[in-house]
């Protein structure tokens, strides 16, 4: 049953994926111009020599649905383009930055999580009491401040003020010494970036754990476990957060183009050297196939993610599990 | 011997419009293997009655004012919360009206049943599996082994609540409360709860609390019955006392609504009765008889002072001025 | 059953709904500040340039001027020495309309797409949630910064950039809404006496989805406002327009030396989300009955 549920979600994620391949042609077709001018982008030194090269590479000569073929199977071998910024294949480009990128993302989900969902907890035991506010307050604060802003108001009080924690770049070559210093070092600059990252997030968490611990609470089954001489903190920690959390996955999950995004603005802030910068030098530099290779790469790292929360979900909730 | 004695618990709410009076001097007595019944209108404090002995009560907004409730001779009230807790699941169970709720969708029932066991007995996780499965079999649920492992979203109502009696009666309690056990059910289904309660009450010699609407399976089940309205026992006695020979006008009112239930035969039968009015607000309880408003029989003291429950030498006790003045006259 | 029963709140109560909704909305002291601090933010920036008539463009005073030092520009300088008070009455125009024009597209796509397919079911309801799901895959910001570089940074492009990005959530929430309110009893009624789909859809069911959109369309409001600041700190706003955005885009290098260059326009753009949002949440409130008592 459930090998059955992945193999059909598989087959769909590598249909979005495609479907994302053929928006990017599109993309490169819809703009204004000559494609063979958008791929070389503006500055990419476009003689005549290389625009023929490019012509040429694409099929631009051929009717579109050869084009959209090419691109398909070019894309299919790995083969995203060549960013003539850069002078080199646009996968190598990804490839080299999206390690940065996942780890600035996933420690921000993680600290997001645990710590939000901790206070939605803590304030879910007096829906008037102090955290319950401070949950109230964060989550206005965390939605409404731009996440570029947040950083930057780090940066200025980390800068002089407080100078603990480095405010630019992964890591710091006279500082990382062997590979238990490097992931000292790069663990040391992470702490801005992913706390300015993951406080938004952190502000929705607490406040969807607390509504759905208060809706939890106040359910029949945990009055039962009451009624069966369960311990409070057992009531809260085993019974109330496992079926608190299950609209947490969720979220997180159909969130993760959004963290993605937001990654984009903190790497560029704090120079974070991922794909969020390389998208901000490549829109600088108008360097389309790297824009648009970025575009993709983490539209799959998004169909990814939600594959992986579908089936958490599944796991987590028997109800699903053993539905279909 | 009495097991569980309620002995005048006042329990008040906090609500916007002031003090609710939830439950007004409750008493009650339920003996060793006995089955005590209470019935009364929607609203009536019966569950509240049930939460108390449990110490349950929602707290804010609620409250136990005062009064004593003991279990074999020990006060509940003032216990510590751990001290509670050993007692809840172990010498008291309780099993509620939704059993499509009442179970955590996210545990097979074996665990929940489990989870009861090992809270309370110093036992291994084996053997309380072990024993969640005896539990399961006991509650006349076939292929125990196989079924303990579903989760409750994969049984029946029916199965659901036998699950749940299976948990409230895992560690042998002493007192079993029942609060509507069979309100959501079929009635086929119904009657079957009802027999397993019967049965499980004799082979074990539990004390069981039913709270319920159906006088029949009052009629069917307990030995001795409690009428509640309002927050106060009005009327109390032995099945065959309350049933046969109602002495309280709402109680009167309560057993002609139910029509196998009337003495008459069937053809000098009135149709089918309902009590006219509604429960008061219990903000707005004044100094007299809170059923006075929709009775019959009211007389002037009535609405003037509260009647309080008069036994007579049978033990048949109710609390109503009329009754009162009725019985001086003979 | 007692009249404490909290169902009996429910009695028939003789409030215009909207009368009774403005009531919750009045009773929340977070929502009227979040009104207050709008209201102010629009007539400022209606009104203020009239008031305050100094080109936000021209350059005034020395490059990177602290506050408070000069008269001329008591707000301080930016890195081309011009006056950021002005800069920052000025700027909200554009934001704000951005914003809202951004906010109304993403609402309409979203309602079009999501009644269709609450309303049909069946297959159209398949399409269109494909096609939003594979809208959710993009990450928002991304798509919006490559349509934004592809098609040039005009506020139109942007506008509609944020509209396209940010749709699927919008059309999620109408089509569940649809989907609710099309089993109801009236509008089944609706449908035996003959009615027409489009009759059903925009006059019967809209009207009564429009408490969760509207809520739903304020926050967007929010949401476009800090998406047009993100793609104006990359640097893709119209470099032509004075705006919040385009101040924080052409500060962001010197926040090490200048910290008012950044703060002050990102302070505007927090403080209008935050009067958003807050206004969003009394809505809520105010719409939701199941809160309404609380
Ligand atoms: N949280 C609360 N706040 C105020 N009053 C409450 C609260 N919970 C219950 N009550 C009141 O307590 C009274 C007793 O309720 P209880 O649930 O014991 O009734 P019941 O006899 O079990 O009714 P039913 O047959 O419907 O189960 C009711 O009048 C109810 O309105
Ligand atoms: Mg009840």
């Amino acid at each position: 049953m459930l090998l059955w549920t992945v193999i059909r979600r598989l087959i769909y994620s590598v249909i979005l994926v495609v479907a994302v391949l053929v928006l990017n042609f599109l993309l490169i077709h819809l703009a204004p111009g000559d494609p063979a001018d958008v791929i070389a982008g503006e500055m990419g030194g476009a003689t005549e020599e290389v625009l023929a090269s490019i012509r040429k590479a694409y099929g631009l000569d051929q009717p579109l649905y050869v084009q959209l073929w090419v691109y398909l199977k070019a894309a299919a071998g790995g083969d995203l383009g060549q960013s003539f910024f850069y002078n080199a294949p646009v996968i190598d480009l990804i490839l080299d930055r999206v390690g940065a990128t996942l780890l600035l993302v996933f420690t921000a989900l993680g600290f997001a999580i645990v710590v939000g969902t901790t206070l939605g907890v803590i304030a879910s035991r007096k829906p008037t009491g102090i955290v319950s506010n401070l949950v109230t307050v964060i989550s206005v604060i965390g939605y409404s401040a731009p996440i570029f802003w947040t950083g930057i108001m780090l940066i200025i009080v980390f800068a002089s003020l407080i100078p603990l924690f480095p405010i630019s770049n992964m890591y710091d070559v006279t500082k990382s010494v062997g590979p238990f210093g490097y992931a000292l070092d790069v663990a040391h600059h992470l702490v801005l970036p992913a706390f300015t990252l993951g406080i938004v997030y952190l502000a929705q968490y607490s406040r969807l754990t607390r509504a759905s611990m208060l809706e939890v609470l106040g359910s029949d089954y945990i009055r039962t476990a009451r009624a069966k001489g369960v311990s409070e903190r057992k009531v809260y920690g085993r019974h109330a957060l496992r079926n608190a959390v299950l609209p947490i996955i969720t979220i997180a999950g159909l969130q993760f183009g959004g963290i993605v995004s937001g990654a984009v603005l903190v790497e560029t802030v704090f120079n974070w050297p991922g794909l969020g910068t390389l998208a901000f030098d490549s829109i600088l530099a108008r360097d389309y196939p790297t824009i648009l290779g970025i575009l993709f790469f983490s539209a799959v790292i998004v169909i990814v993610a939600n594959l992986i929360t579908d089936l958490l979900y599944r796991v987590a909730d028997p109800r699903i599990r053993m539905a279909k | 011997m009495t097991v569980l004695k309620v002995d005048n618990i006042v329990v008040d709410f906090a609500t916007r419009r002031g003090n609710a009076r939830v439950l007004d001097h409750v008493n009650l007595e339920v003996n060793e293997g006995e089955i005590l019944g209470i019935v009364g209108e929607s609203g009536c404090g019966k569950s509240m009655t049930a939460l108390s002995i449990m110490g349950l009560v929602p707290s804010p907004p609620g409250n136990l004012t005062s009064g004593s409730i003991y279990l074999e001779g020990r006060d509940l009230v003032g216990l510590s919360k751990d001290e509670m807790r050993e007692i809840r699941g172990n010498e008291i169970g309780m099993i509620f009206q939704e059993p499509m709720s009442s179970l955590n969708p996210v545990f097979t029932v074996g665990e929940q049943i489990a989870e009861s066991v090992r809270l309370h007995e110093n036992a291994s996780q084996r053997a309380a599996w072990e024993r969640a499965v005896e539990m399961l079999r006991a509650v006349g649920i076939p292929e125990a082994e196989v079924r303990a492992k579903s989760y409750p979203h994969q049984l029946s109502g029916g199965m659901r609540q036998r699950v749940m009696i299976a948990i409230a009666l895992a560690c042998n309690p002493r007192v079993l409360i029942a609060d509507e056990p069979t309100t959501a059910l079929d009635t086929t289904v119904q009657a079957q709860i009802f027999d397993l309660l019967e049965e499980l009450q004799k082979s074990r010699g539990t004390a069981i609390v039913l709270i319920t609407h159906d006088m029949g399976a009052v009629a069917q089940l307990a030995d001795r019955v409690a009428v509640m309205y309002a927050g106060r026992i009005v009327e109390t006695g032995t099945v065959e006392q309350v049933l046969t020979m109602p002495r309280h006008p709402y109680t009167e009112g309560l057993i002609a609504c139910v029509p196998h239930l009337q003495p008459d035969p069937p053809e000098k039968r009135e149709p089918l009765l309902e009590i006219p009015g509604v429960v008061p607000s219990l903000t707005e309880l004044g100094d007299g008889c809170a059923f006075a408003p929709r009775c019959n029989r009211a007389l002037a003291t009535c609405t003037g002072r509260q009647p309080v429950l008069k036994t007579e030498g049978n033990g048949h006790a109710t609390a109503c001025w009329a009754v009162e003045a009725e019985l001086e006259n003979v | 059953m007692t009249v404490l029963d909290t169902k009996d709140e429910s009695l028939p109560r003789a409030e215009h709904p909207a009368a009774e909704a403005w009531r919750v909305f009045r009773s929340r002291p977070a929502a009227l500040f979040g009104l207050l601090l709008l209201s102010i933010i629009v007539i400022v920036s209606l009104f203020g340039p009239v008031l305050y008539a100094v080109d936000p463009f021209e350059i005034v005073w020395a490059p990177l001027t602290p506050p408070f030092e000069t008269e001329t520009a008591i707000l301080g300088t930016d890195n081309l020495g011009r006056d950021m008070l002005a800069g920052l009455i000025v700027g909200g125009r554009a934001t704000l309309l951005v914003g809202v024009t951004a906010a109304l597209i993403t609402i309409i796509i979203g309602i079009l797409v999501g009644a269709l397919a609450g309303y049909y079911l069946g297959w159209v309801d398949d399409v269109l949630m494909r096609i939003t799901e594979f809208f959710q895959v993009l990450p928002p910001l991304l798509f919006a910064m490559v349509l934004v570089t592809l098609f040039s940074p005009s506020l139109p492009v942007v506008a509609m950039s944020i509209g396209i990005v940010s749709w699927p959530a919008t059309a999620r929430l109408a089509r569940a809404e649809f989907m609710r309110i099309r089993g109801l009893e009236y509008v089944s009624a609706g449908r035996s006496i003959g009615a027409r789909d489009g009759r059903l859809i925009w006059r019967v069911i809209l009207p009564n989805a429009l408490a969760p959109l509207i809520v739903s369309a304020t926050l967007t409001i929010g949401v476009a406002i800090l998406f047009e600041a993100g793609l104006s700190f990359l640097g893709l706003s119209d470099p032509n327009t004075m705006s919040w955005g385009l101040m924080i885009g052409s500060g962001r290098q010197y926040v090490l030396d200048a910290w008012w260059v950044v703060t002050l326009p990102g302070a505007m753009i927090f403080l209008t989300v935050l009067g958003v949002s807050l206004i969003g949440d009394g809505l809520n409130d105010a719409f939701n009955p199941k809160l309404r008592e609380r």
